[in-house]
């Protein structure tokens, strides 16, 4: 890649969030503010290659946006557009005191993850306004039509816009909620990476996976006391670290028993470790995340699946139960269960189970190892069977379809 | 902005047996409810209305009006009440909706008039 053109790439990903923020908020419109900071970058890259690039991209850019978004104003010729104008001019003053800027991201992602909006919604926006994804990789990313996803996004931004959702940050007394709006709109990101859906998608997608850990590096760089935002961070840090061990080189599935350590990033697990080390010291009652994180935090210390500290892994699912009875949450204890107390007594919990999971294949999935290690053969391959059915994952599939074919019998 | 709040009765009233949509203790409620909205400022209208059986459809687009008996929409749930509240944005109009659901004991619908 050229100079210049990685020039470019390094402002969208360091600016495009800071210049959607700022205009949002000078204008009021995240409409605008999208289009003219599409419309300076897109200037950028016709410019840069003959002008250089600029001393400072990120103003170059937010002064570029900002008379493109006066034009869009004036084009516009709508019945506020005076009004607009009056305001813009008013507000055309140099930025605020140092921070205000980062003030204006987080605004931006509250706003994108209001809870007026439908999740999905609030998935696309982020990625859009925040990550600065363009409509058609969201569209791949969320496994939907372009032309869908281009309609989702005006909706959003037209709802946002005539229901008047505020841009700011929310009131103290509402922010413990809207910040775990925002960490779950990431987590999902981040899920989708971890296990992508669809038979033509990879099975890990590191874009998506990429993006949530940069977005939730940014939320913590917002909020630095946030328990939870680190808990989140720590813990995508953590099962990302695991990334090349998880899928083998046909393409299957390697769960953390079989993976090879070795290949594990350890850079990112020893940056995982310090978070949760700090929440530990924080000395304060943990949330969900912070729970998640330590279990992975327990995964990544030890250096053999032998030594894996099962007991612990257990103890902390059980306080994770208490904050969130999700029968999700009671699968994964019963597989540590598993590990301690023994398959007989996993099963019994897992078979408790099945009305609310009967049609979730990790459930299936679970369930067919817990009876493979009974030596219960014919009902593991059943449950195999019903879980290679559910999967929608690849290699997770092919991982599946091998476990079954080996029990004997 | 002003945000037109609907209360939606979902078919409660009727398994409660009664031809009103509120109960006393809902009434009550909502009286409370009112009063703080005038006293912090927020009030613009409010009213109950009658159960769907007393609805009339007039359509007048044609040559002459037609009338029909009965609600536009027939549906077990129907729109029991409403409030007109100003209010500075969403975030705002929504924690008024969630006192007000309380107070009716009913679900809601929040929307936003057209922008003057």
């Amino acid at each position: 890649m050229s100079e210049v053109a990685a020039a470019i790439t390094l402002a969208h990903r360091e600016e495009w969030a800071r210049v959607v923020a700022t205009l949002a908020r000078r204008f009021g419109d995240l409409d605008i503010a999208e289009d003219a900071t599409s419309e300076a970058f897109a200037i950028a890259v016709e410019r840069w290659p003959a002008d250089g690039v600029p001393p400072n991209p990120g103003g170059w850019l937010t002064t570029t946006a900002g008379r493109k978004a006066i034009d869009l104003v004036r084009r516009e010729n709508k019945r506020d557009s005076k009004h607009r104008e009056a305001m813009m001019i008013f507000d055309d003053e140099p930025a605020g005191p140092p921070g205000a800027i980062d003030d204006d991201r987080l605004r931006l992602i509250f706003t994108c993850c209001h809870p007026a909006l439908a999740l999905e919604t609030r998935v696309a926006l982020t990625l859009r306004m925040v990550g600065g994804l363009a409509v058609d990789e969201i569209a791949r990313v969320l496994l939907v039509e372009p032309s869908a996803m281009a309609r989702r996004i005006t909706r959003a931004k037209v709802k946002i816009r005539e229901a008047g959702i505020p841009f700011r940050v929310p009131a103290p007394d509402d922010l413990p909620e809207r910040v775990s709006g925002v960490l779950a709109v990431l987590f999902l990101v981040f899920n989708e990476g971890y296990l992508a859906t669809g038979p033509d998608t990879d099975p890990i997608r590191d874009d998506l996976t990429t993006e949530a850990i940069r977005l939730t590096r940014l939320i913590r760089e917002l909020m630095p006391d946030d328990g939870e935002v680190i808990g989140l961070l720590a813990m995508m840090l953590l099962i990302e670290a695991r990334r090349a061990a998880r899928v083998s080189m046909d393409g299957e599935l390697v769960t953390i028993d079989e993976q090879d350590r070795g290949a594990w990033n350890r850079a990112l697990i020893a940056e995982g470790h310090a978070l949760v080390r700090e929440r530990l010291n924080a000395g304060m009652a943990p949330g969900r995340y912070q729970i998640l994180a330590a279990i992975n935090a327990v995964h990544t210390s030890a250096p053999g699946i032998r030594d894996t500290d099962w007991s612990q892994v257990l103890a902390l699912y059980d306080h994770l139960v208490q904050l969130d009875p999700s029968p999700v949450i009671a699968l994964n204890r019963a597989i540590a269960l598993a590990e301690v107390d023994g398959p007989e007594v996993a099963l019994a919990t897992v078979d408790r189970l099945e009305a609310p999971l009967n049609g979730y294949h990790a459930f299936h999935a679970a369930r067919a190892d817990i009876l493979r290690r009974l030596g219960r053969g014919s009902d593991a391959r059943e449950a195999y069977d019903r879980a290679i059915q559910l999967s929608g994952n690849a290699a997770e599939t092919a991982y599946l379809a091998r476990r079954r074919d080996q029990l004997a019998g | 902005m002003q945000y037109l709040i609907s209360v939606v009765d979902d078919g409660q009233a009727e398994a409660a047996g009664s031809d009103l949509s509120a109960s006393a203790a809902e009434d009550a409620a909502i009286d409370v409810f009112n009063e703080q909205l005038r006293t912090d400022g927020y009030w613009v209208f409010a009213g109950g209305l009658g159960g769907p059986v007393g609805a009339t459809v007039v359509d007048n687009r044609g040559e002459t009006p037609i009338i029909s008996d009965g609600p536009f929409l027939e549906s077990k749930e129907y729109l029991a009440g409403f409030w007109i509240i100003e209010a500075p944005d969403l975030d705002v109009a929504l924690r008024l909706a969630a006192g007000g659901s309380k107070a009716c004991n009913r679900k809601i619908e929040v929307r936003p008039f057209l922008q003057p």
